[in-house]
């Protein structure tokens, strides 16, 4: 009797600690969701989605809420200004935890519904790969703030033969091609480094960022000692460190994500390596040195600093009056831009007209069109879905967070 | 050289510590139960935050940066979660499935991993991502100096180590030497023939979990210090290994379960330095040796061979 008691005991407890769950998740919806409905504007045709996927929790989820977060100011604003004539746009953010296998159950989702005007996302290069033919099916378009994997505008013979996959999928951040060869010029030029040491956790962007890195640096004269990698999940890296201490590097070049990046770097003082570690816009957060990156630690992102931008001003400044718990993070403005391709692209579609899943092609036609002056810069696609705008800058951690470099911003030039 | 030689077998020793530390409550549990608990390596994991949540929450600042104070603390705290929750598993997940067949006992321990590390996620502030953990231990390295350079050890993997030693020696002791040990040892040969001769076998599976559990708390505590940050993976990553070095060693046996941690530290770090593929491959040559001595030596190092039951 008292086992069968336990028991009930045990399921209902369980049940409450279900149901509670689910109601602060939808909660959370609907507070994100809120101030959707602008009293002002005539939504009188019902509600449009812009969608997300993103890593919301999980490892990288402090550029994934960043990214969120900005989305829905983004559309948040468009809902006040009346921006899409006879509709109001919600904003339906998915979490694919960095994993490939849950972002394409996040694009299935979101594919699935008619409403879904087009998706914003993905953070990571290798999610991409597996969300881009799923919104391709349904002819949904996807823009991504962080991308930086060549083959996903460019097909895997990127180097070669390039060709477009998905003429669905567009970007605004710059790709690997660009950014790797940036932080080579950069590192062995400015900082003077012959000795490097490169290391990368093997997934989609940072294989290939190490690979463009090294490629580069060799060409500029550097010397690439070791060519090393570790697991996405790995915590202890005292055997890659130990390996390539007895090469004498005088810099780690790191093609991965901060999780990695942060106790690597600590790791590598405590064997007696004090030599900085370089990374990509993956590690460009302050959670990296929270986990262990150094002073003099340097990193390449994408754009130039929002900070510095006179055209992101009003976005830092309007993301500030949201409060939101989170930091816009490497991708906030990026984010924020690539909403707005989408809103502006689904403004000008339903200028004069119903929408109906049919309109997509139309919107995937307009966000190709789009002459933009976003708060990261300028926004306009080329014949790949790649943004024009090729600028990097060079990030170094100071105190306990990244700063620009001055004067690092630039275009890649050879 | 050298130098890198014998770094690669510190950073291996220090490894296969931590990992023998986890695999101790492997090997006691599937000793007097016959248990494969997967939900160990998340009492790893809870033990760590445990130690954390001490240290953010409980801790007064003016001893946070005096490590002899706040270190023996924060082990106190992770090893008091790790067996609150150990108990709390043993009770309601465990017990009521006792005379079960194997494979729901099994089921259940991979539903109360994932249970566990979701339960932190989402009620644990911040534990979405990986969060820092304070490093209450005497920061920095010894560089030991040998021909043709230096080997670094960390003081922190040294405080490993030596835990480690000290843990499973007092832990053999107790069981070979003392009144509970010699029933847990009853127990695990045959519970009904104990249960005959006055020994309570639900005392000693509680205590069984939670010898297992205190060790696994200490490692998430001292795993914290020595990373500076823990994460709710870290869990799952570890008790992979610890599993493995527990049915390497032989499982069941004590001796068994370090000697198999030590190994596969060994192996990983001597491994990713000297076998072609290089660290990319250090995993695949754990398991190829794991797999290696099972053919030749299926009971482990120290196993017995399976006993025949009437």
């Amino acid at each position: 009797m008292t086992r069968r008691r336990t028991i009930i005991t045990a399921a209902i407890l369980a049940g409450t600690l279900g149901l509670t769950a689910c109601g602060t998740n939808r909660e959370e919806g609907e507070g994100e969701g809120g101030g959707t409905t602008a009293g002002a504007c005539d939504t009188s045709k019902g509600t449009l989605i812009i969608g997300m996927v993103a890593p919301l929790s999980g490892g990288l989820s402090a550029l994934g809420l960043g990214m969120r977060n900005s989305a829905q100011l983004a559309v948040d604003q468009a809902n006040e200004a009346c921006k899409v004539p006879g509709y109001a746009l919600a904003f339906q953010p998915e979490d694919d935890q960095a994993n490939p296998q849950i972002a394409s159950q996040a694009a299935t989702k979101l594919a699935s519904d008619e409403n879904i005007v087009g998706v914003v996302g993905t953070l990571n290069s290798s999610t991409s790969q597996t969300v881009q033919p799923i919104l391709n099916q349904e002819g949904i378009v996807q823009v991504s703030p962080a991308n930086t994997g060549p083959a996903l505008t460019m097909g895997e013979n990127f180097a070669t033969a390039p060709e477009r996959p998905f003429d669905n999928y567009f970007r605004v951040s710059t790709t690997d091609l660009v950014q790797g060869p940036f932080a080579a010029n950069y590192l062995v030029e400015k900082s003077g480094k012959k000795a490097i040491a490169v290391i990368d956790d093997g997934k989609t962007y940072g294989a290939n960022l190490a690979e463009q890195f090294a490629q580069q640096a060799t060409k500029k004269g550097a010397q690439i000692v070791a060519r090393e990698k570790v697991g996405e999940r790995d915590t202890d890296f005292s055997g890659v460190i130990t390996t390539i201490r007895a090469l004498n590097p005088d810099a780690v070049y790191y093609g991965g994500e901060y999780p990695v990046a942060g106790p690597l770097s600590a790791q590598l003082a405590a064997a007696g390596l004090n030599i900085p570690l370089m990374g990509g816009d993956g590690i460009v957060d302050s959670t990296y040195v929270s986990l262990g990156g150094r002073p003099g630690d340097l990193a390449t992102s994408v754009g130039a600093p929002a900070e510095s931008l006179p055209s992101a001003k009003q976005f830092l400044d309007d993301y500030a009056a949201q409060n939101y718990t989170e930091e816009y993070s490497t991708y906030g403005a990026l984010t924020y831009d690539a909403t707005n391709v989408v809103i502006e692209a689904v403004a000008k579609v339903l200028a004069n007209g119903d929408y109906s899943a049919d309109k997509r092609a139309e919107i995937v036609a307009a966000v190709a069109d789009t002459n933009l002056q976003g708060a990261s810069g300028e926004i306009a696609f080329d014949e790949f879905g790649d943004t024009t705008n090729k600028v990097l800058t060079v990030y170094e951690v100071k105190g306990d967070s990244f700063a620009p470099v001055e004067g690092s911003t630039g275009a890649f030039e050879g | 050289m050298l130098s890198t030689l014998l770094s690669q077998i510190v950073n291996g020793l220090v490894t296969g510590a931590l990992i023998g530390l986890i695999a101790l409550g492997y090997t006691m549990v599937y000793g007097i139960i016959q248990l494969i608990n997967f939900a160990h390596g998340e009492i790893f994991m809870v033990g760590s935050y445990g130690g954390l949540a001490m240290f953010t929450y409980l801790m007064p600042t003016a001893i946070q940066n005096q490590w002899y104070f706040a270190l023996p603390l924060l082990l106190i705290a992770g090893a008091a979660v790790s067996v609150a929750v150990a108990v709390l598993m043993e009770r309601f997940a465990y017990r009521p499935l006792r005379n079960a067949p194997r494979l729901a006992p099994l089921i259940t321990a991979l539903g109360v991993s994932v249970a566990l590390q979701e339960a932190v996620r989402v009620f644990y502030p911040g534990a979405t991502a990986a969060l820092p953990f304070p490093k209450a231990f005497v920061e920095g390295t010894w560089e030991i100096p040998v021909p043709g350079g230096t080997v670094p050890l960390r003081w922190t993997g040294l405080l490993i180590i030596v835990t480690a030693l000290v843990l499973t020696f007092a832990l053999n002791t107790f069981v070979n030497n003392s009144r509970m040990g010699r029933a847990m040892r009853a127990t695990s040969q045959d519970r009904d023939v104990a249960r005959l001769m006055g020994i309570d076998p639900d005392r000693v599976i509680v205590l069984t979990f939670v010898l297992g559990a205190a060790l696994a708390g200490v490692a998430g505590v001292l795993n914290g210090v020595d990373l500076g940050f823990t994460n709710i993976d870290l869990g799952f990553q570890n008790g992979i290994f610890a599993f493995t070095a527990a049915v390497l060693g032989g499982i069941g046996s004590i001796k068994g379960a370090v000697a198999g941690g030590f190994a596969i530290g060994l192996v990983k770090a001597l491994g990713g330095q000297y076998l072609p593929g290089g660290t990319a491959y250090d995993y695949v040559w754990i398991f190829v040796v794991l797999i290696a001595v099972l053919v030749f030596r299926p009971q482990g190092f120290f196993g017995e061979t399976e006993r025949v039951r009437a």
